[in-house]
């Protein structure tokens, strides 16, 4: 009886196990004929919010088929949060990686690095790679070599619900404490809160470290400055603003809660990108479009400053079907689809000549964020710069939920950066 | 101990010669091959088996220790990309992982939560188990039904429990702070606190491990003969008595054993705090297993060195309780 327990126990721990192991096994066939006629399948990983900018990008990632009719497109919606893992995973065993991935500007220097990712200088992938903006751009280079082409850009700004702001009487904050006073009104005047402050990512954590005056760390000097005295600031303006009462935070679900909260008109202001705003449309409060305000992030006390981010299309190296996936990539950041998706989802584009497009130049979304873009903080593109936030965020977590003091919590993260980059002050 | 049923049903099938030889004295020389002459036929069925066991369970144990003894991590193992091929660059480093573990304070303050997580949700889940098999022991109305859904949290994948629960906890939007503020209480952090973190995960653990312990406890119960109890009431012992000194005397062997499975498992329950918290708020509820898999999966570069450094000595200290169990259950007179 018992070794009978014992047994189906280890039979079930190995089950887990295997389950665990079995990945995903979607691969690429077939290839470029030698006709010159592109043909197979190419597998794209896209990561864009789910339920509203997925299926902008599925239809148009399946468009691709009328300009190569032999070509298949498999779209595939990997979470955002997991991509990153879930990609190295794939392409380190050689089984289940995409032929192309959306990756994150600040993933892209780190799968480079550790050779995942395919050159594409001299491939049909980077057509009219003078077209895009330079910050774009930044982030595909490595060591001298194009590994990604630049799809979006974004940065960041306060996301504000007008009627809230009408019936509170206030005007949109400019610098921190303003945003503490506006909060107090509305919490008065409403009962609503302020800031929704997303806890569980330390992304959003950046603007109020740039507004110190601080950032991550000195690329240029090969210096650690987190836990410099505006990196232990910023953790305290955030805990401030959490304990005061002026913002609400979630520690585990901090994008769902948040932006339902704002879309249900409980909380008056979020902190967001491009990347919320056709979810946030969706909501009941914004049926009227024009109910969504949008303004630059609040100034700290040493200017105001939001981080620029945005999204490459890189290609595997190890993909089989490489031709037709530097055409899929160029499809996807030619000027025409750009402005297909900027016009849909008021994503930023990253060539130049799209923004003068006639519907690019009237959408408000896009008219506010690309001043915002050209003066936002640029992180340094190396390939640490992807690995920051996992000590960040378990500190800025702690320090929001009361578990380490603001200068513990910079000192950590701090010592969890020299860990990571060696040789660095 | 799954190896050795079948060879030992086939000794016994194989009767009086085999006796006969394996007991011969002397000659101790040609043992294994007159072992493998003779019971051949054993060795050619365990060997599947053997094999299976080699590769899923030995290979990844030997590789394990193996990384565990280098500094092994995501940019100097070997890797192939199409046509690129990276070979591995990593370098042995003796026991270095081991002794920057046991003197970080980070591995024994998640030790710390690790025993408390596990002491607690043993406890609980094994009184709560055994009071309801005593329950449901009994002869009450709809007692099928209750059983029934009792075992149900069994039946229902863990996952989607731990995601069901996920919803209930949710601060915002979640059901348990809905029905807390019909009462006009204020919105519990369940899972953004350290503390109430701490909480539900147990709770939530309690109530998946529940079944199981009723279930094995109400076997035991079961096996109590009827007539002891009769026996003590004639001599007038009250229900605590009658509960002290039959009851649990009756479950020892039974509770030995699910006490002991119980505690491998919830040391080593990935899933409950992995889907509830990750481990958070900050590292609060995170238990050994679950950073070990952020070590290896989820910081970067993967540090699969200390990832399996944290996985033997997890290894090493289930084993080394499984033996002080087992001697502590001989000494009291428990065959085991």
């Amino acid at each position: 009886m018992r070794r009978g327990i014992a047994a189906t126990a280890l039979v079930a721990a190995l089950g887990v196990t295997l389950a665990a192991c079995g990945g995903s096994d979607s691969g690429s066939d077939g290839g470029a004929k030698s006709s010159g006629e592109l043909s197979g399948t190419v597998t794209w990983w896209d990561t864009s919010t789910v339920g509203s900018e997925d299926k902008v990008f599925k239809k148009v990632a399946e468009d691709f088929k009328k300009k190569h009719p032999k070509v298949t497109v498999k779209y595939v919606n990997v979470p955002f949060g997991e991509a990153q893992n879930k990609f190295k995973n794939a392409a380190q065993s050689g089984s289940g990686a995409p032929d192309v991935i959306r990756s994150e500007v600040a993933w892209t220097p780190e799968f480079a690095d550790l050779g995942y990712l395919a050159p594409l200088d001299g491939t049909p992938a980077l057509k009219d790679a003078d077209d895009f903006l330079k910050q774009a751009s930044a982030s595909t280079q490595y060591k001298g070599k194009t590994y990604a082409v630049p799809q979006v850009i974004d940065s960041m700004g306060i996301f504000y619900n007008k009627k809230i702001f009408k019936d509170a009487g206030v005007e949109v904050p400019k610098t921190i404490d303003e945003l503490k006073t506006v909060s107090a009104k509305i919490k008065q005047k409403t009962g609503k809160t302020g800031l929704y402050l997303r806890g569980d990512d330390a992304y959003w954590f950046l603007s109020f470290l740039y507004g110190e005056g601080g950032d991550l760390v000195d690329a240029e000097k090969k210096t650690i400055t987190v836990d410099s005295p505006a990196g232990v600031k910023a953790f305290k303006t955030v805990k401030d603003l959490v304990d005061s009462g002026a913002a609400k935070t979630d520690a585990t679900d901090g994008w769902n809660n948040m932006q339902t909260a704002f879309k249900d008109g409980k909380v008056a202001m979020m902190i967001n990108g491009p990347w919320a705003v056709a979810d946030t449309y969706a909501g009941k409060e914004f049926t009227d479009k024009a109910n969504l305000g949008i303004a630059p992030v609040p100034a700290g006390s040493a200017g105001q400053g939001a981080p620029q981010g945005g999204h490459n299309l890189a290609v595997y190296a190890g993909s089989k079907n490489l031709d037709a996936s530097y055409a899929f990539a160029e499809y996807m950041t030619s000027a025409e689809t750009q402005a297909t998706i900027a016009k849909e989802l008021s994503l930023l584009p990253t060539r130049q000549s799209v923004y003068i497009k006639s519907d690019v130049a009237t959408n408000e979304m896009i008219t506010f964020f690309k001043p915002v873009v050209d003066k936002a903080v640029e992180r340094p593109w190396i390939p640490e710069t992807g690995s920051l936030f996992a000590p960040l965020v378990t500190e800025y977590t702690k320090v929001l939920t009361g578990q380490t003091t603001p200068e513990a919590g910079a000192k950590a993260t701090g010592d969890g950066y020299r860990k990571l980059l060696k040789d660095w002050k | 101990m799954a190896v050795d049923t079948p060879s030992q049903s086939v000794v016994k099938a194989a009767g009086e010669s085999a006796r006969g030889r394996s007991r011969g004295t002397g000659k101790r020389r040609g043992a294994p091959k007159r072992s493998f002459s003779t019971h051949w036929y054993a060795w050619a069925m365990v060997a599947p088996v053997t094999v299976v066991i080699a590769v899923i369970i030995g290979y990844p144990l030997v590789r394990g220790i193996f990384l565990s003894l280098t500094d092994a991590n995501e940019r100097n193992v070997e890797r192939s990309i199409g046509v690129n091929h990276i070979p591995a660059s990593y370098e042995f480093v003796g026991l270095d992982n081991y002794a920057d573990a046991l003197t970080g304070s980070q591995f024994l303050s998640t030790l710390g939560w690790t025993l408390v997580w596990t002491v607690s949700c043993v406890s609980v889940t094994f009184a709560l188990g055994l009071a309801l098999a005593n329950i449901l022991n009994r002869k009450i109305a709809g007692r099928g039904v209750y059983r029934l859904m009792l075992i149900l949290p069994w039946a229902v994948p863990g996952f989607v429990s731990v995601f069901a629960w996920r919803f209930l906890y949710n601060q915002d939007n979640g059901l348990l702070n809905k029905i807390l503020a019909g009462g006009g209480i204020d919105a519990v952090p369940w899972l953004n606190d350290p503390t109430w973190a701490k909480v539900s995960v147990i709770a939530t653990n309690v109530w998946l491990g529940v079944p199981f312990m009723m279930v094995a406890l109400l076997g035991g119960l079961q096996s109590i003969p009827g007539e002891l109890y009769e026996a003590a009431e004639m001599d007038g012992a009250n229900a605590w008595q009658r509960f002290r000194h039959i009851t649990m005397p009756g479950l020892s062997s039974v509770s030995t054993t699910v006490i002991l499975l119980s505690t491998i498992w919830t040391f080593n329950m990935f899933p409950v705090i992995f889907l509830l918290t990750r481990g958070g708020p900050g590292e609060a509820t995170q238990i050994l297993v679950t950073q070990a898999y952020k070590f290896s999966f989820e910081v970067s570069p993967r540090d699969f060195a200390q990832s399996s450094t944290w996985g033997v000595l997890i290894l090493v200290l289930l084993m080394l309780f499984a033996a002080v169990y087992r001697r502590v259950l001989r000494k009291q007179g428990e065959v085991w």
